[in-house]
Formats: structure tokens, sequence, C-alpha cells
């Protein structure tokens, strides 16, 4: 996304990351520089140097009263000298067509200043006119640097107390149970509850690995009540402080052989599901993989049950890692 | 291994709204067209080669953190597919080769079945 482009098309839009969005939620004021330092016109060039090394800065805006007259920066400084002529005034060196910002403006708009002029910094001025602070590029990459730390701490916060609710919860025995309703056919939402059991998990504090493999089993016990069911079905998880139970049930139409169902390879699925890359028949056995244990059962009258747990204390390797 | 630069190394099409993807980086791949075979094997972080274009292919590469797919032969992911990888950030990339074909670029590139990323650096 081109920044000094002033219409943004929808597909630039699309494109817009966390960063971007920041320079528009951000304005000039919330990154710019307050503590700030302001020459008087009628200072020699020598003093504005002094006040340059010893504040170690580059530039400085030129104000008397709060009234902005002109800004000063190392080039006209190095002009001065080069001409031999450092006791003349700052007046007679500086910029006097200065290129501002608003303290109200969107952080976009003055990186936006920044692209098409290529100055070092803008003074900043209030609504009444006034110098009230300056901007420089590394105050707006500080600026977006800290915006984004806060988001970490926000989630991390979030992560924290989440993780912290079994030991805030004072009870004989916490569960914390999780339901998704899982519709029949519905492809386009398959993984959906899978997706967000991983999600919960990881902000609960579960390692990766954990939440990997809840994930997958979740996914395939997720997928069998879309593909394999009359009417859709539930999954089901809790957790608590020592394992993770995932249950998933439907009312029908049962499993005639379930011992034929576990094999590896066997399924049921149609040619149209099998088109969409179901039907490996590994369903089952991908989930025996990830949980500590996995029981099934199924009758036509009741539908099929299928329960799988994962202990805390003892984690199981991954699929991945049993090579 | 950048992502960018196998997308133009294989001239892939980008299908997505990507925005970044000099900043993803890519050392394993995996292929295969049965998603419950993806899900037990297709490590984190990889590319995934596929003939599949269906949406689901966009839950399996959010479950398993997948940042990228090879779409082969051609196939056209439908519009619901494509906004829910905008959505998830997943990149789905298009190519008229067959997957045979792109599996062998992308081990020509270095990408290997499987590697550690942490024995890599």
């Amino acid at each position: 996304m081109s920044l000094d482009n002033t219409n943004i098309t929808d597909a630039d839009a699309a494109k817009i990351t966390r960063v971007e969005e920041l320079a528009y939620e951000l304005t000039v004021d919330d990154v710019m520089s307050k503590n700030l330092i302001t020459l008087t016109p009628e200072l020699t060039m020598r003093d504005a140097l002094d006040i340059f090394r010893k504040n170690r800065i580059s530039g400085a805006p030129v104000a008397v009263n709060g009234e902005l007259l002109g800004i000063l920066s190392i080039e006209d400084m190095i002009r001065s000298l080069r001409d031999g002529r450092i006791d003349l005034s700052v007046a007679d060196y500086m910029t006097r067509d200065v290129i501002t910002a608003r303290n109200t403006d969107q952080l976009i708009e003055a990186l936006k200043q920044f692209v098409k002029t290529k100055v070092g910094r803008l003074p900043v001025l209030d609504e009444n006119g006034k110098v009230v602070g300056i901007l420089t590029k590394g105050d707006i990459s500080i600026g977006l640097l800290k915006a984004l730390q806060r988001d970490y701490e926000t989630e991390e916060l979030i992560r924290y107390r989440a993780s912290h609710l079994f030991e805030d919860i004072v009870s004989d025995h916490t569960t914390l149970i999780l339901r998704y309703y899982v519709k029949k056919n519905d492809f386009t939402h398959g993984g959906a509850a899978s997706n967000n059991i991983k999600k919960a998990l990881r902000r609960l504090g579960a390692s990766p690995q954990i939440a990997r493999q809840c994930g997958i089993a979740a996914y395939e016990a997720e997928m069998n009540l879309i593909i394999h069911t009359n009417n859709g079905g539930i999954l089901r998880v809790e957790i608590e402080q020592d394992k993770i139970t995932l249950e998933a049930y439907d009312d029908g139409p049962g499993i005639p052989d379930i011992e034929l169902a576990m094999q590896p390879g066997y399924s049921t699925a149609s040619e149209e599901v099998r088109r969409m890359g179901f039907g490996a028949g590994m369903g089952l056995s991908n989930i025996k993989q990830c949980v500590d244990e996995m029981r099934l059962t199924s009758s036509p009258e009741r539908g099929t049950n299928l329960y799988m747990t994962l202990y805390l204390k003892t984690p199981k390797h991954s699929p991945k890692d049993k090579d | 291994m950048i992502l960018q630069d196998v997308i133009e190394r294989m001239q892939l099409k980008v299908l997505t709204n990507s925005s970044d993807l000099n900043h993803v980086h890519i050392y394993q791949g995996y292929v295969s067209d049965m998603l419950s075979c993806v899900v037990a094997g297709a490590p984190n972080g990889c590319v995934w080669v596929t003939l599949l274009a269906h949406s689901n292919i966009v839950a399996v590469a959010t479950l398993l953190e997948i940042p990228a797919i090879i779409i082969t032969e051609g196939a056209q992911p439908d519009e619901t597919t494509l906004a829910q990888a905008n959505e998830k950030e997943i990149a789905l990339l298009s190519t008229l080769s067959p997957s045979f074909e792109v599996v062998g670029r992308l081990w020509q590139m270095g990408i290997r079945a499987n590697d550690r990323i942490s024995d890599l650096i």
C-alpha cells in the first residue's frame, strides 16, 4: 500500500496490516515528542549549535510565545558554517516556509507528509496554531512499537486471566465446559469448532502441542458429525485442571460395525464427499493417535457417542513425533 | 526460504489479498489431497501442495498453522474459500502444474519434508 496515495481502494483496504490500522487509530498527539525544545529567532547560530549538541537533536522549531516562525535544521547549520557566518541570527538561516502537522491528525496523514516532502521533522500545531510538539519518523516508529506492545500485553492479559481461571475460582471440582453445535453438511463452517477449541485451549494456557492434539481430534470428530450424521450433533469439551475430555454425540444413524469403522482406510463416505478430500478412512485412527483414551459407542436407536480424553500431566507424543 | 521468492521463482498466482509474503518463511512442505492425512502429517508452518480447492483446506490450514497452500492443476477456489483464507491470513497460490512437478521444484529450492526448524538455525 502506498502511503502517498490519498484514496484507498477496497483492494488496498483488504491488505491493511495491524501497523497500518494503528496508523489510522493513533493521532499525532499520541506519538509526538512533547518536551519540546524551541529556538528564538534572535539567537545566534552558534547558540543554536550548542543547543543542538547539548540536547542531541538535529533540528528545532523557531517560535516566540508558541507562535511558529520557522524551523532550523542541521542543514541550515552547515550552510552557516560553510559561509563562515555562525554569528548571524537563527532568523537569517531558518526555513520560514514550514510544513506542519496538526496534533489531532491521524498518524497516517503525518506519514504521508514525510513521504511526500522528505522533511526530517514536522512541528505540531494545536487548534490555535500554537506549537505543541515535534514529530520525527523515529517518534512514529516508537509510537507504533509501543502500540503493538500494548496490543500484545492485552492478549497476554486475556491469556493470563484465562489460565488462572482454575486457581481463582474455588470449588471442590472446577470444570469448564464448551459446547459447539455442528450442523449436518455444513462444510462451509467445517473446522470452525475445532479451531475455536484449539484457540480456547491456548488461551487457557495449554501448550501448543496439547492444543494441536486436541485440535486434530476435535477436527476429525467435527467432520464426522458434518458428514456422517442424520441431523448433525454436538461437540463438547470439558476442561479440568489435569485433563481435557472431548465428546462428540449425535442422534443417528449409528455405526453398524464399530470394529470395521476403526480400521484405518475404511470409509463409508460418498463419492461427493471424497471429492472434497474426506473419506480417507483415517479419522478415527488420527484421533486415537492424538488422545490418551478413546471410546466409541453406537447404536441405531441412540446414535453415536465418541469419547476422547487427554491427560495433561503425562503428555503423549504427537503423531508426527512417532518416527 | 521466503514465500515471496517461491512465488516468483515458480510463477505462482496469488489468489488471496496476502500482503506480507516477504515475512513468511517456509522450510518444510507436505503434499496430499486427503484431509485426514494432512491433519495427521503436515508440520506447522509448512507449504501444503494439493489440488483440492474446497473451503475445507482453509479450515485444515488454520488448524495446523499452515501459512500457504499451493493449489495445483489450475483448480479454482470459490469466493467463500477466498474470503475465509483472507480472514485467516492464509495465502492461496495457484499454478497450472501438477502436484508432482510443484513438489519437485520445491525440493530443488531446498524445501524438505519434516525438517525441524530448530535444526536449520
